[in-house]
């Protein structure tokens, strides 16, 4: 059905590398550049990729947009709830060194858990937009 | 020729005159949110080049430098790219959905119709 | 415990509370719901910080434990306790008036998406107005201008299409503006603390840079708080947006901005750098003047109320530029009372317009003919909001011409006390137009009768209504915080 197959080839390929790098994008935030705003463009990349070149609706049926919506505002509820975790554990909001005993493992959490509510956000979001825009397009130009 | 060290700042003025003409003198949509783009772009380029110190490396400590690039800037400009991508998407969004109401993305054209219906 | 972390709940609630309706698409009633309970609850945070602030001074809230000037700090003081308890107030007021009048303007399916957008613009103004960082200024600038971009494109008009799409390009530019001039100052200071600003700025006053950023923060806020002839996209967001939208943005969103413009004038530059190095009294009175003086004449032809109500925004604005440009005590009062009464005015009257909508179906003046026998009681709050849109004693309108007066006479400009009477009697003719509309013509043959408005909607606007009455009676309230707020502005930054 679908005739491009070095496309078709290639995407398979490269789709799990990029996902990878997404991953490791996101846990090296806190050591070295990255973090969640670039991990969640990345894994996003990966997704609208396969859409281009598989078809809308085959994304859709693995990743639904109702699914993407509900994981974006989880996102940004994770990372006011940390916020908020640390204001009832005695600190300012998003002062996570006090989430646990030890200081220094309470930052790491900290920012590890908040980075996880931006890259998912990130991500979802921009999978949302590509969704809407490309779904869009659908009566007009259903080609392939 | 002391002007030519500053050439980052005619770089940011050249991009933000673009960008803003094309902002003022487009009656299309999607070619006043390109124009807005390149306006937007010629202050991140503005925010990055202000940050950079001669000789100064990444802000990682490594044994023998002593001069940084200061990072706040860039995270400020990161901040300010999602809004740039949050605003492009509103904007993309809204001409999409003027598309399916007028049947056109000319500014001239719209408002025709707008008075015909007036 | 509690009353440490007011300033981080005062934006937190509203934040929180938007993308947990997300899931709440198919309950829009209890959508509804949780945003009116966030909305009264942010309107008591907006009162206790009031409060502390009144007894105990300015509060500061380090985010993340991180110390100003390095972290992002949230500075509330007499001047943004002010504004905060008028923007969570407005909202608070209009939720109720929203349930029955979103149901009727949105697609049920996208009600509880409308709460969302409606949360983050309220997020994004109580945050612009409570932030002490330059840069945390324009972040929140964007959230509330973007979720208000979506609100307006929820008119049922298809003309709120490019309404919303021509404030999206103008409200960038400015914001744009505001962060080149942001990042100006942070070149010349290395600072993004306002507080830390105003300390460091005196030191590098007299270079090119800073009175660049002083031009680009000044012509951004400006364009986005509608000031003449920044103004062009507000008439059409503020007619083709629904009507709660309406109410909500011509009562907070221009009065933000407006305090922004007051905190980087007063605050960060100083009263000496601004009105005294440079002359901004002199830019900003004829502007203001005209900036009265057009509009006023605009709306007095338009056919459709909202527009006209619109314009006469864009000239209530230019009242509280003209207070602003005095750079005294008095002049300065006058404007943090126009913050106040404008808002409350303007509400009760959008809110009065939008029940006549909801019931005959058009904004326009014809279509208004001979409704007040059938809607007495919404006729009567227009009537009397229009009146303290006008000025007329004891009412709200009153009290700020009134100070407007005194300043202009203090600074020895006599011809601006008569043309405030003057452009009063402009306003009086476009609000008369509609009271002569609606009380005195026949209802034409053949037309729906129709009934009085939902008491759900007639009582936020009544209370409204009644609320610029009693502060045009019982004005130790505003005229107290007003007098403080203007006291701390022309101090510097406390």
């Amino acid at each position: 059905m679908n005739p491009h197959i070095v496309l078709r080839v290639g995407a398979k390929l490269l789709i799990p590398v990029i996902v990878l790098f997404g991953l490791y994008v996101q846990f090296h935030g806190e050591y070295s550049p990255g973090g969640g705003f670039q991990a969640g463009i990345i894994f996003a990349a990966a997704l609208i990729l396969y859409a281009l070149i598989f078809g809308l609706e085959t994304v859709q049926r693995a990743v639904p947009p109702g699914a993407v919506h509900a994981l974006a505002g989880l996102g940004a509820l994770l990372y006011m709830s940390i916020g908020i975790w640390s204001m009832l554990a005695g600190g300012n909001f998003l002062e996570y060194k006090v989430l646990l005993a030890d200081a220094q493992r309470a930052e790491i959490l900290g920012i590890i858990l908040i980075e996880l509510g931006v890259g998912v956000t990130v991500a979802t979001v921009a999978i949302t937009l590509f969704y809407s825009f490309a779904g869009r397009m659908r009566p007009e130009q259903d080609g392939g | 020729m002391e002007w030519l060290g500053l050439y980052n700042y005619w770089v940011v003025v050249v991009l933000m005159m673009t960008g803003f003409y094309v902002v003022i003198a487009q009656g299309n949509l999607i070619k006043k949110i390109v124009g807005l783009n390149i306006f937007q772009t010629s202050v991140f380029v503005f925010y990055i080049s202000l940050a950079k110190l001669d000789g100064g490396t990444a802000p990682v400590y490594v044994e023998g430098t002593t001069a940084y690039t200061n990072p706040l800037p860039h995270v400020l400009i990161l901040t300010a790219i999602v809004v740039s991508v949050a605003l492009t998407a509103m904007g993309l969004a809204l001409a999409v959905r003027v598309y399916e109401a007028y049947g056109s993305l000319e500014e001239d054209e719209i408002n025709a119709q707008d008075e015909q219906d007036a | 415990m509690i009353e440490h972390h007011l300033p981080a709940l005062q934006v937190l609630l509203p934040l929180f509370a938007a993308p947990l309706l997300m899931f709440l698409v198919r309950w829009p009633t209890l959508a509804w719901a949780v945003t009116t309970a966030v909305c009264w609850a942010a309107l008591l945070v907006s009162a206790l910080l009031l409060e502390a602030v009144w007894a105990g001074g300015p509060i500061s809230y380090a985010h993340g434990g991180w110390e100003p000037p390095y972290g992002i700090e949230y500075r509330v003081d007499t001047v943004n306790a002010f504004v905060l308890l008028i923007i969570s107030g407005i909202s608070a007021i209009v939720m109720p008036f929203a349930r029955d009048s979103v149901e009727q303007e949105v697609p049920r399916d996208r009600i509880a998406w409308f709460y969302t957008a409606f949360l983050l613009a309220n997020a994004g103004l109580l945050g612009i107005a409570i932030t002490g960082d330059a840069f945390n200024i324009f972040v929140f600038f964007e959230i509330s201008a973007i979720a208000s971009y979506a609100l307006i494109a929820m008119g049922r008009d298809r003309r709120a299409l490019l309404a919303s799409f021509t404030y999206l390009i103008m409200g960038t530019i400015g914001t744009t503006f505001l962060l080149i001039g942001i990042g100006f100052l942070y070149m010349m200071t290395g600072t993004l603390n306002l507080a830390d600003l105003a300390e460091r700025l005196p030191a590098v006053h007299d270079t090119s840079t800073i009175r660049a950023a002083f031009a680009f923060i000044a012509v951004g806020v400006s364009l986005k708080l509608a000031l003449f002839p920044l103004h062009l996209w507000l008439p059409n967001a503020y007619t083709y947006a629904p009507s709660m939208v309406t109410v909500f943005l011509a009562a907070t969103a221009t009065k933000v901005a407006i305090y922004v413009l007051l905190r980087f004038f007063y605050s960060v530059f100083g009263v000496e750098f601004s009105f005294g190095v440079l002359p901004m009294g002199y830019v900003l009175m004829p502007l203001a003047l005209l900036g009265i003086l057009i509009p006023s004449i605009v709306a007095t032809f338009q056919a459709d109320v909202k527009r006209m109500l619109a314009y006469s925004s864009v000239a209530q604005v230019g009242y509280i530029i003209l207070g602003f440009s005095f750079a005294s005590t008095l002049g300065l009062m006058a404007a943090m009372l126009h913050l106040f009464n404008h808002a409350i005015t303007k509400a009760a009257l959008f809110m009065a317009l939008g029940a006549i909508v909801y019931r005959i179906g058009s904004p326009r003046i014809d279509a208004m003919a001979g409704i007040a026998r059938d809607m007495p009681w919404t006729m009567a709050a227009f009537v009397v909001g229009g009146l303290s849109l006008i000025g007329v004693p004891l009412t709200a309108g009153f009290i700020t011409k009134w100070h407007l007066l005194l300043a202009a006479l203090e600074a020895g400009l006599w011809p601006i006390a008569v043309f405030l009477l003057a452009t009063s009697l402009i306003a009086l003719i476009y609000i008369g137009r509609v009271v002569e509309a609606a009380y005195f013509r026949e209802r034409p043959a053949g037309a729906v009768p129709v009934r009085e408005a939902h008491p759900a909607l007639l009582l936020p606007t009544w209370a409204l209504a009644l609320a610029s009455v009693v502060f045009g009676i019982h004005t130790a309230l505003p005229i107290g915080a007003a007098a403080r707020a203007a006291e701390l502005l022309l101090g510097g930054y406390p």
